[in-house]
């Protein structure tokens, strides 16, 4: 067991939650869709999760587990017509972005606006609605502020838990396991499905979560803090995977 | 012997009418028919719906108001600033009516298309704005199956994306419309041919049947001719995006979003890259990249 490190900057706590987000996640596809996640699923993939398949982000599977924006041996073929045969079956965990995520975890990155006349237009819809009724989903945010943590979101692109039909069991595999942001570490394991606190970052206090979520946020005055990354996990993080510190352009220390 | 569909883009627009659904393959910024889509920009066609995982494809049409209609899951450039601008100020600005869904329901529209079914089952769209996107277009199915719990499941029933015609752009092909992707992912040009009345094909390389077969391994000729009414050599007909002999030409992606930010820069690029025909198109690209390393300098 590695002792725990004092010395590890904000980034490197957002890269191990972002690794804690795949604990126990097994050999399914882990997509990460931005820096810091994808550092997160490469670390887990180098500690305790060795069987997660990860992909260069095109349609290659990679074999090892190489630094961010590299690519080493490769083990299979993904092309996205296959990734949707992925999403149908399940076994799959995505770390998607959000512009928007209320408190039942609804999530936006279609629009902001009326739906046939937006006022701001992003991606659109993307893969949100078929990862979320399908497979674990979690969100990164790398700015905590009340423009993403809104009371409602203008268009539910990922579904949140107050969309569940319990009668129809083709809600059943929704699962948003985690969100991950600057200020901390949440689910939705609050009151009816509500976003709750896991831990706050070193340093960050409730009131400044309060602050800059546009909701209330279950358990978050007793939050403890987020757990330091270990010597390995800061060792891999900072000689393997990002030598070059792309980890700091995300989050602001 | 099979017939010879080779074509010119003009040909391809002749058979074209108002008002039609094109389904226009590749996704986002790579391998999109764009020697095709700017011959459909620069035609007096209108009135058009478009199927597509989006990219410029979509923006170029935006931006010649061509667009009445769009089915799409995403519309993005794949590379910064990502949102697509006419696209951006087509849909802010009310110009076009979305049928926006998730990615996932394009492939089974598509493959519902090609197998001739009204619609194929499919979980993704349930309890998302998806439906309201669609205003009623789209509808759910109970399965006539109960679970093992004694619950049943209802599902989106995704109609099928029926398409007046496509275009994809391949890497290389025979005069018969037998064709192979040689990059990374074939996308899901296949499966927007088998979806349409009328099927358009460009490629990067014309060839012998038995040069095609002998270039690729099996598993790449994707396309066979049952399902191609025409093919175009048009020689990096997908720029700016990529194909499987070229990279995305980020540096001229990023003039055509720049372009686009004011009507005097736009009335230019349009004059120069879009007013013309294919071969002057490709001609200015190439003096345009010529003069911007003179600039370098």
């Amino acid at each position: 067991m590695s002792e725990n490190t004092t010395d590890a900057t904000l980034a490197e706590y957002c890269v191990t939650a972002c690794a804690d987000i795949f604990t126990g996640a097994g050999e399914i596809m882990a997509s990460p869709m931005a820096t810091m996640p994808l550092l997160g699923a490469r670390l887990a993939r180098l500690t305790n999760e060795q069987d997660l398949l990860i992909t260069d982000g095109n349609a290659l599977i990679l074999a090892d587990t190489p630094a961010i924006g590299k690519v080493g041996p490769v083990e299979g073929w993904m092309p996205f017509r296959k990734v949707f045969d992925v999403v149908a079956s399940g076994r799959r965990h995505v770390v998607m972005g959000a512009n928007q995520i209320d408190r039942y975890g609804n999530q936006n990155l279609s629009a902001f606006g009326p739906l046939q006349q937006p006022t701001r237009q992003m991606f659109g819809l993307r893969g949100a609605p078929g990862n979320t009724i399908n497979h674990a989903t979690s969100y990164w945010v790398p700015k905590h502020s009340t423009r993403v943590f809104t009371e409602t979101v203008d268009i539910v692109c990922g579904v949140g838990f107050d969309k569940v039909d319990p009668a129809n069991p083709a809600y059943d595999d929704l699962n948003i396991h985690r969100v991950v942001t600057n200020l901390g570490v949440f689910d939705f394991g609050g009151p009816d499905h509500t976003m709750r606190a896991l831990s706050l970052h070193p340093g960050v206090t409730p009131a400044q979560v309060a602050e800059n979520t546009g909701f209330p946020v279950a358990d978050l005055d007793t939050a403890p803090v987020t757990a330091a990354p270990t010597a390995e996990q800061l060792k891999l993080i900072r000689e393997d995977l990002d030598p070059r510190s792309f980890r700091d352009r995300e989050v602001r220390a | 012997m099979a017939r010879d569909k080779t074509s010119s883009l003009d040909e391809v627009i002749g058979d074209l009418e108002d008002g039609m659904t094109i389904g226009l393959g590749g996704w986002g910024g790579r391998r999109k028919p764009m020697a095709l889509v700017r011959a459909l920009a620069r035609s007096d066609l209108k009135d058009l719906t478009v199927v597509a995982y989006g990219g410029a494809d979509i923006g170029l049409l935006c931006a010649a108001d061509k667009v009445k209609r769009a089915y799409y899951g995403f519309v993005s450039l794949d590379s910064a600033p990502f949102y697509d601008p006419w696209f951006a100020k087509a849909r802010t600005t009310g110009a076009i009516e979305s049928r926006e869904m998730d990615e996932g329901m394009i492939k089974c529209g598509l493959e519902a298309a090609a197998s001739r079914v009204p619609f194929l089952p499919i979980r993704a769209g349930l309890g998302s704005d998806v439906s309201a996107f669609w205003e009623g277009e789209l509808k759910t199915i109970e399965s006539p199956y109960p679970d093992a719990d004694g619950r049943t499941q209802t599902l989106i029933a995704m109609p099928a994306l029926k398409l007046d015609a496509a275009f994809v752009h391949l890497d290389i092909a025979d005069v018969h419309g037998n064709a192979a992707y040689t990059g990374i992912d074939p996308y899901f040009d296949d499966l927007y041919l088998a979806a349409a009345e009328r099927r358009y094909v460009e490629v990067d390389q014309l060839v012998s049947t038995a040069e095609l077969v002998d270039a690729v391994p099996r598993e790449r000729l994707i396309v066979n001719r049952m399902n191609v009414d025409r093919v175009v050599h048009a020689p990096n007909g997908a720029h700016f995006t990529f194909a499987g002999g070229y990279d995305r030409d980020e540096a001229f992606q990023k003039f055509y979003v720049a372009s686009a930010g004011d009507p005097e820069t736009w009335a230019a690029f349009q004059q120069r890259f879009l007013d013309v025909d294919e071969a002057t198109y490709q001609n200015e690209v190439t003096a345009w990249h010529a003069e911007q390393q003179e600039e370098a300098r």
